[in-house]
């Protein structure tokens, strides 16, 4: 471990540990609200009758938790892995850094607590409850003064393309969290509020989630395969690219609405536009991998990290076109985009959450993996569920798009969409069969006695 | 700090307020001439179902609204849009018609913006999910009693239906209490400015339905 001048170690591993903690706790809390309000499509919902574990208040526990609990926990300790390496300075407090730890789960417990009470707000993907808007606003703020004081003090000559991405979701989130929560809210009403909270959802996933996701896999890989990235022009491309066409495409979730029609055609360029754009980036890791692609077997991390990355191409292919009015007339209300929302954050960033953990939970519990094997089956039971709930609910999409296109009686589409729920179910079922092998896992690893020796920070597949 | 370190600081912001511009701050402007109406001018026009509601559940309306005029209209949507928004309705039901998919057809005129420029829509409840029919148009598609009885138990009514059933907006003996009341004269409401097909709104040009 690498000294600084005040002694402190470089990376706070305890700080990274407990986010690692905070992160799955609210990733099963995420999962299992999810699959009771699954339940409530094959009409044996488990709670009902209880007024505060309602449908409609579970599922926004299980967005906002999927989002801020499990993404932002995990990618939290992926930064304060990362900036201090890059930058050979720690982050600027570890007292601080335990605050914002702390304030940030009270926030989740808040969220959690007033969206069962029954104060969510109504604006998609920040339906935390009014009150808890400032805490977080004021929570992004002390985190990013805390690690950004590293990338500002160091003395590194120029910044590594992740700290680019770093630099810039530093600016956007802050800014998007209180546009889209405050605005809608209190200021701008009707279809111009309607373009602002669509901007939220999908700065939410654009500006937040999207480039500290790139950033770390901007870390990640190159560390775990030894090499450095294939092509630092396409890493220019791909980041100046997402930086310009990213901001300006919210109005695609309301294509069609009374919206102005100039916002809408700009949303769909700029959307389309930027499909290509992502296009360099993956062609920028497939060619790091190239050559050590036996790495994809023989290293788990980096088989999280590669199969999001085709997940993520799958859903940016997806995206041109389903973002075209004329995939909107059919497709949109559908639980098409539900099969995308959960490709997107799970299937791409849950998926390199997951490549994270293999690679840094040893580290932070300084504990060798116990049962290798079980992070295989994690992997299977999860990509397979995912894969299949992706399929189902497109296939059900379709088929209810054209059923009310068609004017058919409401209940048709419910009732044609029956087998569909059920088999979404059996997939959560089967992602959360995934989870609970992973649960363990990180259970028994950090319980087992400590060898006293640093564990390999690669740990091998058993199979 | 170092100017490297800056330049991305500084894309973040400008980038963020480009797209805030195009995507954000335009429709905005594009919406300023229309004026932005109170929740009491909204209520000033009160649907027969409102005073129908008051007839049906004569006991229970009297103990939660009083008499029905624009004044207890006003706060009984008001209520009943806070119990949509807590209850996140908004997930499951949409509340535009768009120009495409026979929607005219399924559900009445397409929705126009004028229509929402009200505090009404503050927040807007447009949704993006329909597992159930949008609700723009629906005040005086249903009886009040279909309402209430649909909150109550929705198969009831609808045998296919995979809605929740709300029995807390219910008292002991299955009466409905102000909060099931509140919920109905919003339903009621939303769309009420549609006379013979056509949306109306007052002080401004009448937009035509397309259906």
């Amino acid at each position: 471990m690498i000294a600084t001048v005040d002694r402190r170690p470089l990376v706070n591993l305890t700080l990274v540990r407990w986010h690692l903690i905070a992160s799955s706790i609210f990733l099963a809390i995420s999962l299992l609200g999810g699959l009771a309000y699954a339940f409530q499509f094959n009409n044996m919902y488990p709670f009902a009758g209880i007024e505060w574990l309602s449908p409609g208040r579970v599922r926004m526990v299980h967005t906002n938790m999927a989002a801020y609990g499990f993404i932002a926990n995990a990618f939290i300790a992926g930064m304060l892995f990362a900036i201090p390496r890059l930058t050979k300075r720690p982050i600027l407090s570890d007292q601080l850094g335990m605050l914002i730890f702390v304030a940030w789960q009270l926030c989740m417990v808040l969220t959690i607590g007033g969206q069962l009470l029954g104060y969510g707000q109504a604006i998609e993907w920040g339906e935390t409850p009014i009150f808890v808007d400032p805490l977080i606003v004021v929570g992004l703020v002390l985190l990013v003064v805390n690690i950004a004081a590293p990338i500002v003090t160091t003395a590194e000559n120029g910044l590594y393309v992740t700290l680019w991405y770093f630099l810039a979701a530093f600016a956007w989130t802050g800014l998007v969290y209180f546009m889209g929560n405050y605005l809608p809210q209190f200021w701008v009403p009707g279809t111009a509020g309607a373009a602002i909270t669509g901007l939220y959802i999908h700065d939410l996933v654009g500006l937040f989630v999207t480039p500290i996701g790139w950033g770390l896999m901007y870390f990640f890989v190159p560390l775990l395969l030894r090499k450095p990235i294939w092509s630092h022009a396409l890493s220019l491309i791909g980041f100046w690219g997402l930086a310009f066409f990213y901001p300006m495409q919210g109005v695609h979730h309301f294509l069609f609405s009374p919206i102005p029609m100039y916002a809408q055609y700009g949303a769909v360029v700029a959307t389309i536009a930027i499909e290509i754009v992502v296009l360099t980036v993956l062609v920028n890791f497939f060619g790091t991998l190239h050559g050590r692609s036996e790495a994809v077997r023989g290293n788990l991390a980096i088989r999280w990290f590669y199969t999001g990355m085709i997940m993520y191409g799958i859903t940016c292919f997806q995206c041109a076109f389903q973002v075209t009015l004329t995939f909107q007339k059919v497709i949109h209300f559908s639980d098409w985009v539900v099969g995308h929302a959960h490709m997107v954050m799970f299937g791409v960033f849950g998926f390199w959450i997951f490549g994270f953990f293999v690679e840094l939970w040893p580290r932070a519990v300084g504990r060798a993996w116990v049962h290798p094997r079980l992070l295989t089956m994690h992997y299977w039971f999860t990509v397979i569920g995912l894969i299949l709930m992706i399929i189902d609910l497109t296939a059900a999409g379709l088929v209810q798009g054209y059923s009310w296109g068609a004017l058919s009686h409401w209940s048709k589409s419910v009732m044609d969409s029956m087998p569909f729920w059920w088999v979404r179910s059996v997939a959560g079922l089967m992602i959360i069969a995934g989870q609970v092998f992973f649960f363990y896992a990180l259970w028994a690893t950090a319980r087992r006695p400590a060898e006293g020796t640093v564990p390999a920070p690669i740990p091998a597949e058993a199979a | 700090m170092e100017r490297f370190g800056v330049t991305f600081l500084v894309t973040g912001v400008v980038t963020f307020l480009l797209g805030f511009f195009l995507q954000g701050l335009m429709p905005v402007l594009t919406m300023r001439k229309v004026p932005i109406r109170t929740v009491q001018e909204v209520a000033a026009s009160v649907p027969a179902e409102f005073y129908q509601l008051a007839e049906d559940y004569p006991v229970e309306f009297q103990k939660s609204f009083g008499t029905p005029d624009p004044t207890s209209f006003a706060k009984a949507i008001q209520q009943g849009r806070d119990i949509y928004i807590s209850e996140a309705c908004w997930h499951c039901h949409s509340q535009f018609v768009r120009p495409v998919a026979n929607e005219n057809l399924r559900f009445g005129p397409v929705s126009q913006p004028n229509e929402y420029q009200n505090e009404m829509m503050l927040p807007h409840l447009f949704g993006t999910r329909r597992v159930g029919p949008d609700l723009i148009r629906e005040s005086g598609k249903r009886s009040n009693d279909w309402q209430v009885a649909h909150l109550y138990d929705p198969r009831s009514v609808a045998p296919y239906s995979v809605m929740p059933s709300y029995t807390w907006f219910f008292d002991k003996d299955k009466r409905p209490t102000d909060r099931a009341l509140a919920v109905v004269a919003y339903l009621q409401w939303l769309g009420s400015w549609v006379k013979d097909g056509v949306v109306t709104e007052p002080g401004l040009p009448a937009a035509g339905g397309q259906g």
